[in-house]
């Protein structure tokens, strides 16, 4: 009786961890050199947000060094726009997979990701102010140089004239001709690369307008270039370029160009007609960057967060008013050993509720229904025991060795039944690898944790509380076995 | 005392009650629709969308929209509005929720502005205030796969389904490894799984033909986490006649795996009965989007039991007894010799 004893102990440490890590307050875990929060992670199902896959554009190289890389400056970029806890993971064959809780503006968030996103600034002392409209189609000598770059062995370039950028109008879908400058694309002097930082912000009169702020990198490709410019420029235009359209093309102020040509001038202000989001973006793709390479986007989900609280209510819900059901049951048809198994099952369900907030195990929908049923088949191993130990009592043993024999030729059924199940969790995984089938994972995962947990508060834990219990009221059980359910 | 083993045309008469039907429905799917289930995009690529609209608009207008947006190939399905009793402070009035299904990838966000127009569905219905939830999509779900990510998912789940029938088969090999006759035990636990695949997947099919529901990467799990259960219900059951066998020596086979199913028989209901308490609960209390799912798991579970007691079991007394066509003959005409020795 000594060993049960021990395990009574190890078991109330271990339930008492499980209860602290389940508190919905934990502080998490920041000693001994650990530092690690204790939280729930819902799926994205729950909360709400988007999930997108990307994959590098057809017909370019990438090695592994160049994902990294855009893997790299998806995420700085995702988390510029202020997306907390997003998740930015690389996948097989090219492939990013970028999830974005709570993000609502999702093409805000797809656009971010997706567009190159290259910024010029763009030799305009020539032209007029007023006389080429905001958002014009403009073609600049770094644009040329880049597609020549990238034409195909023998190709001819294309003339300049058949340049173009992609419609805006969805009603209208026409691919609109780049502007040229009397037949030549006009000079780039510098582009975003140049650029060390970038913010956006508001300015104007009454404080309204969005705009961003930029600081260029001391000595950054071609910002020599950009300053001799501002410098010689007073009283004349520079347009700002993106993605070849033309965002705004502000007058150089005088006192501007005397600090340029000071050589104190180290940043300046793009403004334009922004709302708070676009501001942002821009700034977000000025500080991080463009990406190696061009990326598509191949597959893609939303789910609006209301939903997901529904769901989330319910789900919970419905756990609760199961698990009251199965205590009932294993009360009620099997008795004083049900109290026992009803124990291991609140331990059950605690020990596996502190794990998904330690490890964190992110729960989504799927997640929590494989939880709940292995709720469900947490209780065969117990049920499998009480059988034959009823079975046992049937024949006439004595009640304690009967409960001996029920724990020993119940375990390899036990062991074979939890293993069968846990290789078919293990399969769903790498089944749920793949992205369209994400939500599969969830369901393996936490049905596999519940089954590996079962093993031992099945048959360790509830072994040791029915000991407990026949320590405290053998002698009463032993006199009326109807207690025992049979 | 209950005679399992003795009534077993009855048993395989009901099967074949649910399985034909099915089996039907799966014909007439892939004739009509090229396959025996409908499958969702997860597997065929495209794009599907639950969209709620303020406004009540009637199946047409969306169909006129979906058109004149230039889609082809759409399927438009109208949903029961989401209740709003769990989410706090509403006093917004339900709208018109819709489930769209289309092959376009790409132009999901230009659909939602053209889709909003006053001029055509109005603004998106959302649960929240305006000031809460601006853009209105609060509501708003999308799930999009292009045809690569469909076929690689088609692909991973026909591995998956390969690699749990291979580790079946190894397991029952395992567990009958020194038992006579043990490739009757594993044909049977084999052929009762396939009797919960043909079941589900023919409730699967009539389903999909009647309410359009659809095989998605989850219903996959399903049956696969279904084959898992039945294979163990087979065995645990297997496992006592084998026991048994030797025990009761003198007695008639069937008599002795009669006994084996009445002994084995609490445990599987009990455990059977633990598993339906929480999935009905999920089912009826739980949250919408994951009832397909349970419910297959649920219909699946049930077969799962009856398969492995009321088929796999009454299928090795009919094998022994030399019942099934082709098989065993020497079994029969054994059997038969006894009969005429006794008359």
């Amino acid at each position: 009786m000594r060993g049960y004893r021990l395990w009574l102990v190890v078991i109330l440490a271990i339930a008492a961890i499980s209860i602290w890590m389940s508190l919905p307050d934990n502080p998490g875990i920041h000693i001994l050199g650990m530092d690690r929060d204790v939280k729930i992670v819902q799926g994205l199902d729950l909360q709400g947000g988007s999930r997108v896959l990307l994959q590098a554009a057809p017909g370019t190289d990438f090695d592994d060094q160049t994902m990294e890389q855009a893997a790299k400056n998806v995420e700085r970029r995702v988390n510029g726009l202020g997306v907390t806890e997003a998740v930015v993971q690389r996948q097989e064959g090219g492939r990013i997979i970028v999830e974005l809780p709570g993000v609502r503006q999702q093409a805000v968030a797809f656009e971010s990701i997706k567009s190159t996103g290259l910024l010029e600034f763009v030799d305009f002392s020539t032209v007029t102010p007023g006389t080429v409209p905001e958002g014009a189609c403009i073609l600049t000598t770094e644009q040329v140089a880049r597609a020549e770059a990238s034409l195909p062995e023998g190709e001819a370039p294309r003339p300049y004239d058949q340049y173009t950028c992609p419609s805006e109008d969805l009603e209208n879908p026409v691919e609109e001709p780049a502007l040229l400058q009397s037949g030549q694309p006009y000079r780039t002097i510098m582009t975003g690369a140049g650029l060390s930082d970038a913010a956006a912000t508001l300015q104007g009169q009454l404080g309204t307008q969005w705009a961003v702020n930029f600081v260029v990198r001391d000595g950054g490709n071609r910002v020599n270039d950009f300053i001799n410019y501002v410098a010689n420029n007073a009283n004349r235009s520079m347009a700002i370029v993106l993605d070849g359209r033309l965002l705004s093309y502000p007058t150089i102020q005088a006192d501007l160009a005397a600090s340029a040509a000071a050589g104190t001038m180290d940043g300046g202000i793009i403004t334009g007609d922004f709302t708070r989001d676009e501001a942002q973006i821009l700034a977000a793709q000025l500080k991080y960057g463009a990406l190696p390479i061009p990326l598509d986007i191949i597959a893609f989900d939303t789910i609006g967060p209301s939903l997901g609280q529904i769901s989330v209510d319910r789900s919970i819900r419905a756990g609760i008013i199961g698990v009251i059901t199965v205590l009932l049951f294993m009360l009620i048809y099997y008795r004083v050993p049900g109290i026992a198994a009803s124990m291991a099952l609140l331990l059950f369900a605690v020990i596996n509720f502190a794990l998904f907030k330690f490890i964190p195990v992110t729960l989504s929908l799927p997640a929590i229904t494989g939880f709940l049923i292995s709720i469900g088949t947490a209780v065969d191993g117990n049920i499998l025991i009480f059988e034959r130990m009823k079975e046992e009592l049937r024949a006439g043993r004595s009640m304690d060795r009967a409960i001996e024999a029920g724990f020993e030729r119940a375990w390899t059924s036990i062991r074979d039944s939890n293993i069968s199940t846990i290789i078919i969790c293990l399969i769903l995984y790498f089944f749920g690898n793949a992205f369209g089938a994400s939500p599969v994972q969830g369901f393996a995962i936490t049905l596999g944790m519940g089954l590996v947990i079962n093993l031992f508060t099945a048959v360790v834990a509830t072994r040791t509380f029915l000991h407990t219990i026949v320590l405290l009221i053998g002698n009463q059980l032993r006199e009326r076995q109807e207690l025992l359910g049979v | 005392m209950f005679q399992f083993a003795q009534r077993r045309k009855l048993f395989f008469l009901i099967s074949a009650c649910v399985i034909i039907p099915g089996l039907i429905a799966m014909i007439y799917s892939t004739i009509q629709n090229g396959s025996p289930v409908k499958l969702s995009i997860d597997f065929t690529g495209g794009t599907l969308m639950e969209v709620s609209f303020v406004r009540n608009v009637d199946e047409q207008e969306v169909r006129d929209t979906l058109e004149e947006f230039g889609l082809s190939d759409y399927v438009v399905q109208r949903l029961d509005p989401i209740a709003t009793d769990a989410i706090d402070e509403t006093d917004v009035p339900a709208g018109s929720r819709w489930q769209l299904r289309f092959e376009e990838t790409d132009r999901i966000d230009d659909l939602k502005v053209y889709m909003q127009d006053p001029n055509r569905l109005g603004e998106f219905w959302s649960p929240k205030s305006v000031e809460e939830d601006p853009t209105r999509e609060d509501a708003l779900t999308t799930s999009s796969v292009s045809a690569t990510v469909g076929e690689e998912v088609t692909r991973a789940a026909i591995l998956a389904t390969l690699a749990v029938a291979v580790i079946v088969l190894g397991f029952i090999v395992f567990a009958f490894r020194r038992v006579p006759h043990a490739f009757r035990y594993g044909a049977c636990a084999i052929i009762a799984m396939f009797h919960d695949i043909f079941v589900t997947m023919g409730i699967m099919s009539i389903l999909g033909l009647l309410f359009s529901w659809e095989v998605d990467a989850l219903f996959l799990t399903a049956i696969l986490t279904v084959v898992g259960f039945s294979v163990q219900d087979s065995i645990v059951v297997f496992d006592r006649i084998r026991e048994n066998l030797p025990k009761y020596r003198g007695e008639e086979y069937d008599m002795v795996i009669n006994r084996s199913v009445l002994e084995t028989i609490h445990r599987s209901i009990a455990t059977q009965l633990n598993a339906i308490f929480i999935m009905i609960a999920i089912l009826l209390f739980g949250g919408e989007t994951i009832r397909q799912f349970i419910a297959i798991l649920l219909i699946g579970l049930m077969s799962g039991t009856y398969s492995s007691i009321f088929n796999a079991v009454p299928l090795l007394v009919a094998w022994e007894k030399g019942e099934i066509p082709f098989v065993n003959r020497d079994a029969k005409r054994r059997h038969q010799e006894e009969l005429t020795a006794a008359s």
